[in-house]
């Protein structure tokens, strides 16, 4: 059963992944993102990661994504005009999607099973990892993010009194 | 029983009760605005009584309006569904769809009773309970945006852009608001919650716990595109807003999601602040008249907190699109962090039970 739903659920996000980059209309690809978001929290529903799958929801679909749509229906975007293909573009396209898939098998061989620490109930063990293990990283993330906002709000300004 | 069997059973009873709900709370709202605007409100549409005397039925009066709910879904489904020309068909389809299914789908994780015959009540009850009814919830801006934006006019656009603007600000000011509570539970699991309530006292006893109450309700009246916060569909300023071109069922479905939102709305606040199903008195658990006394508690404060909404509606003016944008970025939203520190401050000095 687990098997088929892991089956499920990649082939699906793969697919609507896919389609988010080949449909032409911005609102569909945005709404495949999203759908792309839900077979992905699917995924870690599977994984028996209910807390990731839930904040990938939440966070994703439920806001992030909705700013997407919010922008993208502003900027009231016509149908994407069709490009004379370029094998420039294309080449470097396969470039860096084979040194990004390189890199991901390499963070992948060199990560520790989770399921093999015995961790249960998701919410504590992230929550205890955030704030014991990872507390630097976390507090340097969440500056990282303070400074990135600070320097929309600096930027969107037009004259600084 | 076969455990599925008693899972569709609770899953069709919720449904069901909610839309029962759904139906006469639009009654209430329309009696009770008639009520404080000093009219007379829906009073023709009345369920008739009938006594048989003398081999033949007699009618001896009729429930007040109580027959208006039926009579109203009966003209929504006849009238004709007109879908403009100029409307992108796929999203304009899938809005209402996509308002209507969150809707229903958050009561998965709501405890509306402890338990009947051993069965808890509720219908699923994981333990990333209150995170999962929120990222449901946020998913019904989807349908408000996409009707807007699919109706191709000008004020159903602006109905929507609106929408998503003040859905996603206040669904933080939302999240945070009940971080404290969870805080002093230890766990987000809705029946948990419920749990320590009924060892303790209700958390709204606990003043530090007050101004967290005050940012939900504010927030979930937001959420649920009430006044004074009901900005997306004002009437004066936008003919209605995103559902300006929508007729019908389609129309309905918009209008009842409104009202199963608040009455979620409602819901989530008696279990996280009121006690859920708990009254002092009452036995904690018990035989079959207990677990049924435990819904009926329930579902009263869950009207009773639904008549409030309704209530505020008609009372207070509705507010300036940048008043409602300052007021939850710029207070709720560091009053909410405020209350966090509060609440933990309260946790360490040992004043929070646990």
């Amino acid at each position: 059963m687990h098997d088929q739903l892991f089956w499920f659920f990649s082939i699906a996000m793969l697919l609507s992944g896919l389609l988010v980059i080949l449909s032409r209309n911005p609102v569909n690809s945005a709404m495949f993102l999203v759908l792309a978001m839900f077979f992905m929290a699917g995924l870690f529903v599977v994984l028996e990661a209910y807390f990731l799958a839930i904040i990938q929801v939440l966070v994703y679909a439920g806001a992030v994504m909705v700013l997407f749509l919010f922008v993208i229906m502003f900027l009231d975007l016509k149908s994407e005009q069709r490009r004379r293909f370029r094998i420039l573009s294309f080449g470097g396209g396969i470039v860096v999607a084979a040194a990004f898939l390189v890199k991901v098998h390499d963070v992948v061989e060199d990560m520790p099973l989770v399921a093999a620490k015995g961790v249960v109930g998701t919410t504590e063990a992230v929550g205890r990892l955030l704030f014991t293990h990872y507390l630097l990283p976390f507090e340097v993330t969440s500056v990282l993010l303070l400074v990135a906002m600070i320097g929309v709000v600096l930027l969107s300004k037009r004259d600084l009194k | 029983m076969d455990p599925i069997l008693i899972h569709l059973i609770k899953i069709v009873g919720v449904v069901g009760v909610l839309l029962f709900i759904c139906a006469y709370i639009v009654l209430a709202e329309r009696r009770i605005c008639a009520f404080i605007q000093d009219r007379l409100g829906p009073n023709r549409v009345g369920i008739p009584i009938w006594i048989r005397k003398d081999g033949r039925a007699i009618q001896i009066g009729a429930c007040w309006a109580l027959g208006q709910p039926i009579i109203d879904a009966l003209k929504a489904i006849l009238k004709e569904d007109f879908v403009p020309g100029h409307v992108n068909k796929f999203y304009f389809w899938l809005g209402p769809m996509l308002v209507m299914a969150p809707a229903l789908m958050v009561w998965a994780a709501i405890p509306f009773g402890s338990t009947l015959c051993g069965v808890p009540m509720i219908v699923a009850d994981i333990n990333v309970g209150i995170l999962f009814v929120f990222a449901i919830a946020s998913l019904g801006v989807y349908g408000i945006v996409l009707g807007g934006w699919a109706s191709n006019s000008k004020y159903p656009f602006l109905g929507g852009v609106r929408s998503s603007a003040q859905l996603i600000s206040y669904e933080l000011c939302l999240g945070l608001s009940v971080i404290p509570l969870f805080m002093q539970v230890g766990s987000l699991r809705l029946t948990e919650v419920v749990r320590w309530q009924t060892e303790h006292l209700w958390l709204i006893c606990y003043p530090w716990n007050w101004l967290p109450a005050i940012i939900y309700v504010a927030s979930s009246f937001a959420e649920t595109n009430r006044a004074p916060f009901d900005l997306p569909e004002a009437e004066q300023e936008l003919a209605g807003g995103y559902n300006t071109e929508y007729s019908s069922m389609k129309f309905a479905m918009f209008f009842l999601a409104e009202y199963a939102n608040m009455i979620t709305a409602s819901a989530l606040l008696a279990v996280l602040f009121l006690g859920g199903w708990h009254l002092p008195f009452v036995p904690v658990s018990g035989g079959i008249a207990v677990g049924i006394a435990h819904i009926c508690i329930f579902l009263a404060k869950v009207c009773a907190l639904a008549l409030v909404f309704i209530w505020v509606r008609w009372t207070v003016p509705r507010v300036r699109y940048d008043q409602l944008m300052g007021l939850g970025w710029k207070v709720f939203l560091p009053l909410a962090l405020v209350s966090i520190l509060i609440a933990g401050l309260a946790i360490v000095a040992g004043w929070s039970p646990s």
